[in-house]
């Protein structure tokens, strides 16, 4: 039978064959292929959630191949529960010398705060990060000791002051550090592209973060979050409010690109799409916007608060190499917390054990208080 | 086997090799001053259209259209070059990204300083002389071949849509900076935002419109093709005699369609359609482009007006309150941070000190 086959193969003239054997290949490849993908499942399998009304596209992805490093990076820490206020427990500030921030928490909350903070910003280097231990730990000349009096002060703000975008979970130190000494999520001032004029000097270049990987504006956080932007600005918005608008009440095309791209930030940062916060039909109608956008709306002016008041002032105290390209220093975004997840660390309570970092005089609760 | 490979190919099948053709010899004298080359054959282009490559007809039109066209390409290309410092490979690395961009809008109308859109408005002057030079020679051609003026007058539509973008609808708004941008991704970014700043484009019935001839366009040229090259073999190439002479191919291939949809073009028709279908396209384009920002401003709130905008029921608790309008939005104000404490600044940068950890 093979030799049947092997004489009736015109061997004088091999390129006959050549079609055949790549279709043959073709075709075997495709099967290996396809066979390897029902085995090992879609290595892009997207799970979709319906979020709006059927035909307004309103649906959340998830991807598959994202979900593991998602869940990995976005884990809250064990922490210990808080130590209820007994008769005669003394403060922080009686205890200890030169308390500034944490003065009224009982000395063992004081001790517990202390520790935990080493494990969520400085695991690695231990106190010696915030103190110098020669000098003793009331010594003010660490420049990460300075800076972290006010982080306590941002996060009382973010847990008092905008429950509006941060209840129930609240934040602490861990939602931006994540065990690092710098948060992994921060920005600068971005660098003006050279030999070219305002119109493009933030703008069209590939790789960068934000706007991710369209051309658009690179400065769009500092434009429209950043600590020179007042804390009510309208600027986000760019769409007229009715058929024909006064020319002075919406942005040039440049403003929208602006817009544009800080949206791109949001979905990046919180891995959602667009419908997460709109009806994309029709971006500035809020009575068709789905709930999170009024959250954002909060989050935006969140965002501001703590870049004005909080992060940028504290480019005198950092050392040189702290600072970005500018000059200036590390401010927050939406990644900062969020890091890839719509509610950071997936809506994991960062306050439940630490009621001393809602506001200077925590109140403990009585059930917690029963139980002891 | 061999006939399917051959009849089904998309390649041109057929090859005429000869003596160089140069046409019929033109009343207009000047069609043989201008013509360059000699004519060539390349069988690479063959297998898409004649194989025959030149003599080339240049003439003064054409020559003012290929210097101010290029002048247009080197001045996009070095000013992309400059804004990566004249890093010859990140302009490679980025070239989709890279662009031109018109001024800001601070310069209004005026003539913009160099740097900041200057190059944008040279560039620009030199592609308008270009593209309308080139429309001019299209034209002139097309007369002293005696032939009508139809190629022109559909390069024309799109010629519309281009000074709508760039010159007539900037005029209008009063600013340079609506003016589109130089580049692959700026360009459509551009497109983008446009639509997300007129309250999205999608309601706007002049963009309906050029969609329906664009995607129109793209059907009638499908159908069309794939008819006459069905019925090639049966003489249907030949669709200009059949005009008139009709023969088995153009009765089969009328046939056809009469039996699938129960209507069909002509060998005449077919053309005419394809020609408006495809010159619709710019020209409602260019109207839709052109009435935004001047006459609407945002297409949705128009198509509210206008009772088109379908309605969906709120899936929510509530409709979600607008915070825009709330007393206080945004200023909780429970917690103010006492300033007093020592948060630096240091003295000295800290060099060599502890501060440098």
């Amino acid at each position: 039978m093979i030799e049947d086959l092997f004489e009736r193969i015109e061997w004088k003239k091999p390129f006959r064959y050549v079609g055949m054997v790549v279709w043959i290949g073709v075709a075997g490849v495709l099967v290996i292929v396809a066979a390897l993908w029902v085995i090992n499942g879609s290595p892009t399998k997207v799970e979709s959630y319906q979020t709006g009304y059927r035909g307004t596209g309103g649906a959340q992805l998830e991807f598959e191949s994202e979900l593991a490093r998602l869940r990995e990076i976005n884990r809250m820490p064990e922490s210990e529960e808080p130590y209820v206020p007994r008769e005669g427990d003394r403060l922080a500030k009686d205890v200890y010398e030169n308390v500034q921030v944490l003065g009224n928490l009982t000395e063992d909350n004081f001790n517990r705060l202390m520790a935990a903070m080493t494990e969520w910003v400085a695991p690695e280097e231990g106190c010696a990060y915030c103190h110098n231990l020669d000098e003793g730990f009331a010594y003010d000349g660490v420049y990460q000791k300075l800076v972290s009096r006010r982080m306590i002060q941002m996060t009382w703000e973010v847990n008092s002051n905008w429950q509006s975008h941060a209840a129930p979970a609240g934040v602490n130190c861990y939602t931006c550090h994540r065990g690092q000494n710098v948060p992994e999520y921060i920005w600068f001032s971005p660098e003006e592209y050279p030999n070219v004029g305002p119109s493009a000097m933030y703008q069209n270049r590939a790789g960068q973060e934000v706007p991710v990987y369209a051309s658009l504006p690179t400065n769009s956080i500092e434009a429209l979050l950043g600590p020179d932007v007042p804390i009510d600005s309208k600027a986000i918005q760019v769409q007229a409010d009715s058929e024909r608008a006064p020319n002075d009440s919406f942005d040039y095309q440049t403003g929208t690109e602006l817009t544009y791209s800080l949206m791109m930030h949001f979905s990046d940062s919180l891995g959602v799409n667009c419908t997460f916060c709109h009806n994309s039909r029709s971006w500035a109608d809020w009575e068709q916007s789905p709930p999170q956008r009024e959250n954002a709306w909060y989050g935006v002016r969140m965002v501001r608060t703590l870049n004005a008041e909080y992060l940028d002032p504290l480019r005198d105290t950092y050392p040189a190499h702290r600072l970005g390209p500018e000059g200036d220093a590390p401010k927050a975004n939406c990644s900062t917390c969020h890091q890839g997840v719509n509610k950071p660390l997936y809506g994991a309570s960062a306050i439940e054990n630490w009621p001393e970092l809602v506001s200077p005089d925590p109140t403990y609760s009585q059930e917690t208080a029963a139980a002891d | 086997m061999a006939t399917a490979l051959e009849y089904q190919n998309i390649f041109t099948q057929v090859q005429v090799r000869g003596p160089a053709e140069y046409g019929v010899i033109s009343e207009d004298s000047e069609s043989d001053i201008g013509r360059v080359g000699e004519g060539r054959f390349s069988s690479l282009i063959g297998w898409f259209g004649n194989a025959q490559l030149g003599p080339i007809y240049l003439g003064g039109w054409g020559v003012i259209s290929l210097i101010t066209g290029t002048l247009w390409f080197n001045i996009v290309g070095l000013t992309m070059l400059a804004s990566v410092d004249w890093n010859f490979a990140v302009f490679i690395r980025d070239l989709f990204w890279l662009a031109l961009e018109p001024p800001g809008p601070e310069h209004g109308l005026s003539v913009p300083p160099l740097m900041d859109g200057g190059w944008w408005f040279i560039a620009s002057f030199f592609l308008l002389v270009s593209v309308l030079s080139w429309w001019v020679r299209t034209y002139r051609r097309a007369l002293s071949l005696g032939m009508g003026t139809h190629v022109a007058w559909a390069f024309a539509a799109a010629i519309w849509l281009f000074l709508v973008l760039g010159l007539i609808r900037p005029i209008l708004m009063g600013s340079w900076s609506e003016a589109v941008p130089y580049g692959i991704f700026p360009h459509l970014d551009w497109t983008a935002a446009f639509s997300i700043r007129y309250g999205n484009l999608f309601y706007n019935p002049f963009h309906a419109l050029s969609i329906v001839f664009l995607y129109g366009s793209t059907l009638l040229f499908a159908m069309h093709g794939a008819t006459i090259l069905a019925v090639s073999r049966l003489g249907g190439d030949r669709e200009i005699e059949q005009i008139t002479d009709r023969g088995t191919a153009t009765e089969r291939a009328a046939l056809f369609w009469r039996w699938t949809m129960g209507f069909n073009a002509t060998m005449e028709g077919i053309h005419r359609w394809a020609w408006w279908f495809a010159v619709l396209t710019p020209i409602t384009g260019g109207i839709g482009i052109l009435l935004s920002g001047t006459v609407v401003d945002n297409w949705y709130m128009w198509a509210v007006e206008h009772h088109f905008a379908a309605e969906y029921p709120v899936v929510w608790d509530q409709p979600t309150p607008n915070p825009n309008l709330m007393e206080g939005a945004g200023d909780a104000g429970a917690y103010v941070p006492n300033n007093d404490v020592n948060v630096g600044p240091y003295p000295g940068d800290g060099a060599g000190s502890e501060m440098t950890q």
